[in-house]
């Protein structure tokens, strides 16, 4: 019998994450553990001002300090062009320029006017402080009602008003669903701003080699080969002298999907004063000046009958775009358009996003981006409708699942694979039944404790994205494929590259079992190489939940075409036909004859030796696969949530959690876990503790971490984790995206669950006891 | 998150300490655990010229049981009140406020003496001092005094000690029947009200946090719980209170907390 991988690490088991041994023991290496020799730190110089004409920049006093190499303004550095974006949904939208160092004009508090280059951190933020810069302050706009108030000051001149983007899109029959429907059911939901708060701020190393004229820079982001492009296009030079590197990376949720000013900034002053500049973002930094998200108002209506089947939805948006155009902005809330429906065959719909200009810090990206916003606003309506019509919160999601996949949307997604019933009738059967509630619930009572509960039945797009999809449907610059290379050593020893760009996800593990899986090579014997533009062809890198079911693919379909070249090596070297091998376990064997066997090591050596190949067949196993998805993939769950609120102080205390979830077929459950936990504390952040704020300024009040509260570990409840398994027909793993879901699912559920508890119609985030107490004494709560 | 340049001191005794901060005035500062003063200036709210470092002299550190009180020297560790089974069998006013003070790693570092001497109006210790009527010894250049809590806490971060006094040890009675109890967000946070209960027999001591710019001591709630009536203290918690109104809770529902949580600290006392 042909040997097997003894106690294998293959697609399916939970295996301990190879890359954890170097986080654990404090040995990633991370931007600022890079220090190369005369290598100068850069400090920013930032608006005070949401909107100003910047009228002087006084660089004297800063210049003379000891240790100051350069001041920089927006008039010493020259850009081919300005910060990019890469959506334009309608293909029409007008792109505000940006200067990546402003000029002339500050449009936000936090838009960087100077650097300073300097021998060390401390001398460059001194002398950063010591740079005097004159404004001459503008009429700002705070607030999308403000944006849309007539005779509003502009945010850019170069627009007719601050609307940057309207999307609609409308069925024929909406009105005449609405005119027969029992009930409408309407509500304004908001979708507060919120701060990405990764561990590891950005941060970048640019080098810029002065006798090669090439430009390395080591960049905390989740798009190292976006970040090569768009540095070649800013910084007009040619991409081929461009080298990005993401290293290990702490945390992204989106903030670093992105090309930022500071990445454009450090490179041309690296150039400039001909040494490696190194720029740290600070904490404070972070908050002020990395893009927000969320930030979006919903005005919801559902037309439905008496029994709860919804005819029609009017869904309009109104998304708070900030002061520029990050990389993605106008994508987010066209996801939101997008998903308008969630979970429910709504055969009518009349859908728009309203996009407007504030003198804010840009949105962009956040975890889920788009998909959290849509969730939250139609799973709330689905709880009022419910209360509306008297019928329980479960009964009318079911009345309204589609019943037959793939399932086009009255938007126009297909959804590839679904049974939303399944994983709703599993947290069904996961939680107490109503007597049992019942009498929890007047127990709790007599302790002054409220108890509520709620849920949330969620379904995302992500797996971004088919290419066509990308121009055709969202009006993306790049497509969506993914690379993978899949390398076998001489020594019967694999490595793969990848396109996507871990930064938590546990990519080298994943990517590891799927190589074992399909070639036979030991988990332990894949190295992956991800995040450097010298290794990869290309890769569009991670975000959008999208690195399995897109990357994970190219490396299975990378593998596959190894595996089927070391087919014909290893028929040759077993004189049989290709056809008359049995492969299993990393073994090639003829049928029938089992001791006629190589395994997949030795067929590399051969292939490396390149002695006796077959007629045709090059020397080497070294595949490399570009994978376009002929779809998106739709995950889906339902997440049930119960809560204690007391009734004397409105404290919101989450006391169970339970997640059901499909994301199709599981490379590795234990990874599947932990997205899923992280994904339901960041919504249960977004539900309970989270805010950015500006004040009538437009100063950031929640500038810090004791003002901007993110859940800490003694603040989360145990989360229980369960799946079904519908596999995806998009890829040939079947698998989906994860990476969003619990973000996605949780924010609506516990909503739902504290709304339960106070007997509360709705209630705006975040959930903090003050609102909740208020909601209490307006709401004569049981 | 970058100080400004700063010199940095570490003195053995209390008398050396005193003299580094006579001889640097003003632009002096002394640092303890750092957990109020290391983040403002890395935020450049503060900006000392010259940072006197306390942490090496070891005779400030620990808890004495002298009878009828403590002494505890003002470098002992949040850590070290919330875990001390003296403090928590007989002045649990004191150990329940310490075990709630941020997350392990503030109790760890943060001192008693630092978080006095801060006086920050949403910390808690200086609630539990005035609840306790305690007293703090402070020491400078011109020799020792003693400072009682009613007299020690002046306003918003400000205390009576001078600006070359160093305040070295802290004084509590024992009280048994004692208890603190914080209300936040979220479990490291600052409190948004907090409420230190003493109860001895008939009468009761309650000292509020949060609700102004000083701990602010209940009078109403106290006279009013005469005789063991804790609703009715509660009731009247509030009386004459003027507390701030932010993001975290608006002036009336400060005012509810104080009365919400008075009732649960008496209560809590009363059984302990």
């Amino acid at each position: 019998m042909a040997a097997t991988v003894e106690q294998g690490k293959g697609i399916g088991v939970a295996a301990l994450r190879k890359e954890d041994r170097k986080f654990l023991t404090g040995r990633g290496r991370y931007v600022d553990d890079l220090k190369l020799p005369g290598m100068l730190h850069m400090a920013i110089v930032r608006s005070q001002f949401p909107h100003a004409a910047i009228t002087g920049i006084e660089t004297s006093a800063a210049m003379a300090m000891p240790g100051v190499t350069a001041v920089l303004t927006g008039d010493d550095l020259e850009f081919a062009a300005g910060v990019p974006c890469a959506s334009n949904p309608t293909g029409q939208m007008v792109h505000p320029t940006r200067p990546p160092l402003a000029k002339g004009r500050v449009r936000h508090v936090g838009e960087p006017i100077a650097v300073v280059i300097a021998a060390d951190r401390y001398t460059a933020r001194d002398a950063a402080d010591a740079v005097e810069v004159g404004y001459a302050e503008l009429p700002a706009v705070l607030g999308v009602e403000a944006a849309l108030a007539d005779g509003a000051p502009r945010v850019h001149e170069e627009l007719d008003s601050n609307v940057g983007l309207v999307l609609a899109h409308r069925t024929d029959g909406v009105d005449e669903a609405f005119a027969r429907a029992d009930v409408v059911c309407e509500a304004t939901i908001r979708n507060q701003r919120l701060i990405h708060v990764p561990i590891e701020t950005r941060g970048v190393v640019a080098d810029w080699n002065p006798a090669s004229d090439e430009l390395v820079v080591t960049s905390s982001t989740q798009v190292p080969h976006f970040l090569r492009t768009f540095l070649a296009i800013v910084c007009g030079v040619s991409e081929a002298k461009v080298r990005a590197i993401a290293p290990d990376v702490g945390g992204g949720f989106g903030a670093k999907l992105n090309a930022y000013a500071e990445e454009f900034i450090a490179a041309a002053a690296s150039r400039k004063v001909g040494a490696p500049v190194k720029w740290i973002e600070e904490r404070s930094e972070a908050m002020l000046a990395t893009c927000h998200g969320r930030a979006q108002i919903a005005h919801m209506s559902l037309a439905a009958t008496k029994d709860g089947k919804v005819l029609g939805m009017r869904a309009h948006y109104v998304q708070d775009y900030g002061s520029y155009l990050q990389m993605l902005t106008p994508l987010i809330s066209q996801l939101t358009f997008l998903m308008s429906p969630g979970a429910y065959a709504i055969p009518e719909v009349d859908v728009k996003v309203t996009n407007v200009y504030t003198n804010t810090v840009p949105t962009d990206a956040l975890r889920g981006a788009g998909r959290p916003e849509a969730t939250h606003a139609i799973e709330r309506s689905m709880d009022m409708l419910a209360g509306e019509l008297g019928m329980s919160r479960t009964e009318i999601r079911r009345r309204n699942f589609p019943s037959e996949f793939p399932f086009t949307s009255a938007i126009g997604l297909q959804y590839d694979s679904g049974d939303y019933g399944k994983t709703l009738d599993r947290l069904l059967e996961l939680s107490d039944d109503r007597e049992t509630f019942a009498r929890r619930r007047e127990e709790a009572a007599a302790r002054g404790k409220l108890l509520g509960r709620g849920l949330s039945t969620w379904v995302e797009v992500c797996g971004f994205v088919p290419s066509d999809v990308a121009r055709n449907a969202l009006g993306l610059t790049p497509g969506g494929w993914e690379s993978s290379t899949v390398r076998m050593h001489p020594t019967g020893k694999a490595t793969v590259i990848t396109g996507t760009s871990p930064h938590g996800q546990g990519h080298a593990t994943s990517w590891s079992q799927i190589v074992e899986t399909e070639l036979g090579v030991p988990f332990d014997d894949v190295e992956v190489i991800h995040g450097d533009t010298a290794f990869a062809p290309y890769g569009l890198g991670t975000y959008g939940s999208r690195s399995l079911a897109v990357g994970g693919t190219a490396v299975h379909l990378a593998a596959t075409k190894v595996r089927d070249k070391a087919r014909l090596v290893a028929a040759q070297m077993l004189e049989a036909s290709p056809d008359d091998l049995d492969f299993s376990g990393g073994v090639f064997a003829v049928k029938g004859s089992p001791d006629k066997r190589t395994t997949i090591q030795e067929v590399a050596f051969r292939a490396w030796q390149a002695f006796g190949m077959p007629e045709g067949v090059t020397p080497g196993l070294d595949e490399t696969v570009f994978f376009d998805p002929p779809n998106c993939v739709f995950p889906f769950g339902a997440h049930g949530c119960e809560v204690e609120v007391d009734r004397d102080t409105g404290k919101v205390e989450i006391t169970s959690y339970i997640a059901v979830d499909d994301c199709g077929n599981v490379v590795n459950p234990m990874i599947v876990d932990g997205q899923v936990h992280g994904g339901v504390v960041h919504g249960i952040g977004q539900a309970l503790y989270e805010e950015a704020e500006y004040d009538s300024g437009g100063q950031l009040v929640t500038g810090t971490l004791v003002d901007y509260l993110i859940p800490s570990a003694a603040d989360v409840p145990h989360i229980e984790t369960h799946r079904t398994v519908t596999p995806s027909p998009t890829n040939p793993l079947g698998v989906k995206g994860i990476g969003e879901a619990g973000t996605i699912a949780s924010t609506p559920a516990v909503v739902s669950a504290v709304c339960d508890a106070v007997g509360a119609r709705d209630l705006d985030m975040p959930l903090q006891p003050m609102k909740v107490w208020d909601a209490i004494q307006k709401g004569g709560a049981r | 998150m970058i100080p400004r340049e700063f010199a940095y001191e570490r003195p053995e005794s209390v008398a050396d300490a005193a003299g580094l901060l006579r001889s640097h005035g003003d632009g002096a500062r002394v640092l303890a655990g750092g957990h109020s003063l290391l983040p403002m200036m890395k935020l450049r709210l503060a900006a000392p010229e010259t940072l006197v470092d306390i942490g090496g002299i070891s005779s400030l550190r620990g808890i004495t049981d002298a009878g009828s009180y403590f002494e505890i020297g003002a470098l002992t560790r949040h850590a070290d009140l919330a875990g001390s089974d003296l403090l928590g069998l007989a002045c649990p006013v004191l150990a329940s406020a310490a075990a709630g003070i941020g997350d392990p790693q503030v109790r760890n570092r943060g001192t008693i003496g630092g978080s006095l001497a801060q006086a920050d109006p949403h910390g808690d210790l200086p609630a539990v001092l005035v609840a306790l009527d305690g007293e703090v010894t402070a020491e400078g250049p011109d020799g020792t005094r003693t400072i009682p809590a009613r007299d020690l806490f002046r306003g918003f971060l400000t205390t009576s000690l001078a600006a070359d006094e160093i305040l070295t040890a802290v004084r509590v009675p024992k009280a048994p029947h004692s208890t603190y109890v914080k209300f936040n967000r979220r479990a490291q946070d600052w409190a948004i009200a907090g409420v230190a209960a003493v109860v001895d027999g008939d009468s009761a001591r309650i000292a509020l946090t949060g609700v102004g710019a000083a701990p602010v001591r209940a009078e109403a709630a106290e006279r009013a719980f005469w005789g063991g009536n804790a609703a009715e203290a509660a009731a009247r918690a509030a009386d004459g209170l003027d507390p701030p109104s932010d993001a975290a809770g608006s002036a009336d529902y400060r005012r509810h907390l104080a009365r919400v949580l008075t009732l649960r600290a008496l209560e809590e006392a009363i059984g302990g």
